[in-house]
């Protein structure tokens, strides 16, 4: 009787929790099989929808290959920027707020904000970014910064600079879970700071590390407003599977679009499994957790 | 044991009561006390006009009209389309987007056909229209998306595609601001002269919206091989290869070269495309006749001009891209059908016409509105027997197609693809959509 008081309780959140997230997971996946513009016909049509996606569209290839591209920036250049002022913040004992402060308003800005205010600062006509380099004698630096092949390089750096203040947030909080003690008693044995750092800081943050990097692959490859607001997908240069399915959406494609949400959940289901077993990896070699 | 049946019992009913209540439609309650019309759009720009109308017509007839306003058209888009399957459309509404669209919605039996009261009283209503904005929103007999022959919507303004020029950056580049380039190379060549001269952009349009160099494209493509020729292209039976299509995309190769593009023209939506011409950025640019509101309200004083496609050929006439470009439909379940119509027939009448002329500088759908028209309407009105628009043709391009033929004229723009790349790649999801 208890068990089914209980579950009486739980019952408004099952549900609701079954409507608007069991369901629509499930519906997802019946749609892919399925082909039609959801209004009218809607035809069986088996793996077809996979098939069309991953053997016959090339444009499918291209914006993963563009979200991979971009994701390798931020995991690399907007996490170690992240890394580094991280590590300078911990030891500013004094500014360390006001800089936690700082950084972390570009991740809580709005991302259509971000992109529409670079854009206006880096195109290149009349481009206040042009124009400060010709100023400061870098003219010949000044660039059609969206308008051209560059376009994908100058999103995953707008990227980065949108996301870094995350990353720097979560490897600050990490740094500072790190006994001081530890850095003392290294300090005593003689230990140097290059040691320190890669015998206690490192190893010490790697859970952390870890979470950074799937969360970065995560987030990034479901980026998808800033880019849209910045470049409009620039005829498909920087055109990400998030925006890719939002086209097939709009021109009502429901089982494409479906079929490549439910590709993308798979690669970054798999992705951050694999990152999660290489970090714990790493890990044990390193002695942080036991074998 | 009892009690806590009785207790899942009545959170069962809760739960179905919600449910119940939740799927009850306001807008088509089966004996409404008060006649009220709801009415969907995404005309942001026509909110106020048309909220005049609908009390306009409360006075007149005494039925409520409510404009609800979704914008921007993707929202809108998306919406209806969500309505149409939930079964909660309201008693008028528009589709965006291609006629196919138009033909699932009719298909599904959320349209009503509205030819025997177009026709009735010897086809009155229907003859009033210019048969260009009318034709939208007919399907003939030999129609390819299987919809029953019929006329489905009521267009309540027209549009027409043209390049607009700056009259005030001509003058200062010592050009004739009266005579306007009439071929490809005219239009190339005065380009240059005004940025040479202005240090301004020779054109600047929304490529960063597929669908307008696609139109651009397209109105080339019909002046150099003719409609016959373009719509075989699109049955399949002319490739994108074929050396007429590889002159059409040459062309933005060419307007690159020249350097009379503006910077960012492919990552522009229209909206930055018409503030940057009203704020004189540019000579020439390429929008809709809806521009002539926008400018209006972007720099009143600002003088231009509609032209023609410059033409690249004198084989083939030119065609401008043109015709609906708003209309409404009548929702098939609404047990307010007849007063549905009643209100469109209301809205296309001349006086509705003169006053939505007026107040937000479109186009009419009607004919017998010429004398309202500002002097630079009445000069695209005149090109209504140039139009063409995809929802005239015989049968439209798959959307798939079209996707890879924006992004690759972008990309030709932009410098990152050649031409005959670009033809091969459209060709070849060209073949692959026809032998699915």
């Amino acid at each position: 009787m208890d068990k089914a008081k209980n579950f009486g309780f739980i019952l408004p959140a099952l549900l609701i929790f079954s409507i608007f997230y069991i369901y629509p997971f499930i519906y997802t996946f019946v749609l892919s099989f399925q082909r039609g513009d959801g209004i009218y016909t809607s035809e069986w049509v088996g793996l077809a929808n996979f098939k069309e996606v991953l053997y016959y569209d090339k444009n499918w290839g291209r914006a993963l290959y563009n979200g991979a591209f971009i994701t390798f920036w931020a995991l690399t250049f907007q996490n170690l920027l992240a890394f580094a002022l991280a590590l300078g913040v911990d030891k500013a004992t004094r500014t360390g707020k006001i800089y936690r402060v700082v950084f972390f308003i570009l991740p809580v800005l709005s991302e259509i904000i971000i992109g529409l205010l670079i854009r206006e600062i880096i195109i290149s006509d009349p481009g206040i970014l042009n124009q400060w380099l010709s100023r400061i004698g870098l003219g010949f630096a000044a660039r059609d910064w969206l308008g051209s092949g560059l376009v994908l390089l100058t999103t995953s750096l707008v990227h980065c600079w949108k996301g870094f203040g995350w990353a720097f947030v979560i490897i600050l909080a990490g740094l500072q879970t790190i006994p001081e003690q530890l850095y003392e008693a290294a300090r005593i044995d003689g230990a140097n700071a290059w040691q320190q750092f890669c015998r206690i800081t490192i190893p010490l943050l790697m859970p952390v590390i870890a979470m950074v990097l799937v969360l970065t692959i995560l987030g990034t490859m479901q980026a998808f407003a800033m880019i849209l607001a910045l470049t409009r997908g620039a005829g498909g240069l920087t055109e990400v599977p998030v925006m890719k399915i939002y086209n097939h959406l709009r021109g009502n494609q429901v089982g494409l679009a479906c079929a490549e949400g439910v590709i993308l959940g798979i690669i970054l289901i798999a992705v951050s499994f694999t990152m999660l077993h290489i970090s714990k990896q790493v890990r044990k070699r390193w002695g942080v957790v036991s074998n | 044991m009892k009690h806590s049946f009785r207790f899942m019992g009545f959170l069962g009913i809760c739960f179905l009561l919600l449910t119940i209540s939740g799927c009850n439609n306001s807008t088509q309650a089966s004996a409404p006390k008060e006649k009220k019309l709801v009415i969907w759009h995404w005309m942001n720009d026509r909110q106020a006009a048309f909220n005049t109308l609908a009390q306009k017509y409360k006075a007149e007839t005494g039925v409520t009209i409510e404009f609800k306003l979704f914008f921007p058209p993707d929202i809108y888009s998306q919406k209806v389309i969500a309505a149409a399957r939930a079964g909660s459309l309201p008693e008028i509404f528009g589709i965006l987007g291609e006629k196919s669209t138009m033909g699932s919605f009719i298909k599904a039996k959320h349209i009503a056909d509205l030819t025997p009261y177009m026709e009735k009283d010897g086809a009155s209503w229907k003859n009033s229209f210019y048969p260009q904005a009318l034709d939208v929103n007919v399907f003939t007999t030999a129609n390819t998306y299987g919809v029953i022959p019929g006329i489905y919507g009521v267009p309540i303004d027209t549009t027409i595609m043209g390049f607009v020029a700056s009259k005030a950056l001509l003058q200062k580049a010592g050009l004739d601001p009266n005579k306007l380039p009439g071929t490809f190379d005219e239009f190339v060549r005065e380009a240059k002269t005004v940025q040479e001269k202005t240090g301004k952009n020779g054109f600047v349009c929304g490529w960063g919206e597929g669908w307008l160099v696609n139109c651009m494209a397209t109105e080339w493509a019909i002046n150099l091989m003719g409609e016959d020729k373009f719509i075989k292209t699109i049955k399949g039976e002319v490739p994108y290869t074929d050396k007429d299509w590889l002159e059409v995309f040459t062309l933005f190769v060419k307007l690159k070269d020249a350097g009379i593009l503006n910077a960012n023209i492919t990552t522009m939506i229209n909206k930055e495309s018409e503030d940057a011409f009203s704020k004189e950025q540019a000579a020439f640019s390429f929008n809709g006749s809806w521009s002539v509101n926008v400018y209006k309200q972007l720099n009143p004083d600002l003088e231009y001009s509609f032209f023609a496609l410059p033409k690249i050929s004198n084989n083939f006439p030119v065609k401008l891209w043109g015709g609906a470009g708003s209309s409404f439909m009548v929702n098939n379940t609404s047990p307010l059908k007849e007063e549905a119509v009643n209100f469109l027939k209301w809205i296309t009448a001349k006086n509705q016409q003169d006053f939505l002329i007026i107040e937000t500088n479109n186009l009419p759908s009607i004919k017998g509105c010429e004398k309202t028209l500002p002097p630079i309407l009445s000069e695209l009105n005149s090109r209504m027997g140039q139009l063409t628009h995809p929802n005239i043709w015989p049968c439209n391009e798959d959307s798939r197609v079209l996707e890879i033929m924006n992004q690759n004229l972008q990309q030709i723009v932009m410098g990152v693809k050649k031409p005959r790349d670009a033809a091969k790649e459209i060709q070849e999801v060209k073949e692959r959509v026809k032998k699915q």
